[in-house]
């Protein structure tokens, strides 16, 4: 699924990086505990939560995603834009829940395991 | 070839905030150095997990990477309150984080397991009182 899609299902507002929408995503994974992302993530590119401090950018930046997705109308701070900026991952907010938005994305297609790459 | 490059880093205890900007600057310095990014992966979870538990656990501390043909070494050097029981804290779920801590997204005691999963060698050398010393080894042949 193409980044893009993820904002037009989730009517999601673009936070940064917008230039990247075009990018393709093959899994996804929801959470409020960096802890578990941390443990038990594998290939998922893309992180929903309703987490908001640093730390949710710098995990995902260590497990190499390409997005994260604010639920519930979660705000990013100007220091987590900045360092999402720079490392190249594409945040969006959007007024949907944790449940609904994960629920959305995954009826259409959106794994929460990677399927084999081709 | 004995080659290797040493990063030193100060671990500011004080300010969750900032908690693991060291293991963003090694995984750009890596990146530079042009290593696997598999390699780079488990060394950045692996740094960043023990970069957190210094501030939450230990007040900060000291961490230093090296990276040499064979292998990249990280340590994690603090002088906080000590692990009194090392095999109790290497079990999955084990944790002393506060609900404070829980509300940031951490506490959920996976930390040092994950490390030791994502690395080919940790050793910790600990005492109560004086502090910790975290050294894990990733491969790189
Ligand atoms: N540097 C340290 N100094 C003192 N105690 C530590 C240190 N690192 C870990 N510990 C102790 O070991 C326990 C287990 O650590 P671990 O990283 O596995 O879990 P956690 O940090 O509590 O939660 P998580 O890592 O899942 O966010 C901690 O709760 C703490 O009691
Ligand atoms: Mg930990």
């Amino acid at each position: 699924m193409k980044i893009v899609t993820i904002k037009e299902l989730l009517e999601a507002d673009v936070v940064c990086n917008g230039e990247m929408l075009g990018e393709e995503v093959y899994s996804a994974c929801g959470s409020d505990m960096m802890s578990d992302v941390l443990a038990y993530v594998k290939d998922q590119a893309v992180l929903l939560t309703g987490l908001v401090n640093s730390q949710v950018i710098r995990t995902a930046v260590m497990m190499d995603m390409r997005c994260i997705v604010f639920v519930r109308s979660k705000v990013p701070t100007p220091e987590m834009v900045r360092l999402a900026e720079e490392s190249g991952l594409v945040v969006l907010t959007t007024k949907k829940r944790m449940y609904e938005a994960c629920g959305i994305l995954y009826s259409n297609g959106l794994v929460g395991n990677k399927v084999k790459n081709v | 070839m004995s080659e290797s490059v040493t990063f030193r880093f100060e671990v500011d205890g004080s300010d969750f905030t900032s908690a693991g900007q060291a293991s963003v600057l090694v995984k750009k310095h890596l990146r530079q150095l042009g290593i696997d990014p598999e390699i780079i992966r488990r060394v950045s979870i692996a740094m960043y997990e023990g970069e957190i538990n210094m501030v939450i656990h230990a007040g900060g501390g000291e961490a230093f990477v090296t990276v040499s043909e064979e292998d990249i070494t990280i340590l994690l050097s603090d002088k906080g309150p000590g692990i009194a029981d090392i095999d109790k804290a290497m079990q999955e779920g084990y944790s002393t984080a506060t609900d404070n801590v829980r509300s940031l997204g951490f506490g959920a005691g996976m930390g040092l397991p994950n490390m030791k999963r994502y690395t080919d060698s940790m050793d910790i050398k600990s005492e109560v009182g004086v502090g910790t010393d975290i050294t894990m080894k990733v491969n790189l042949i």
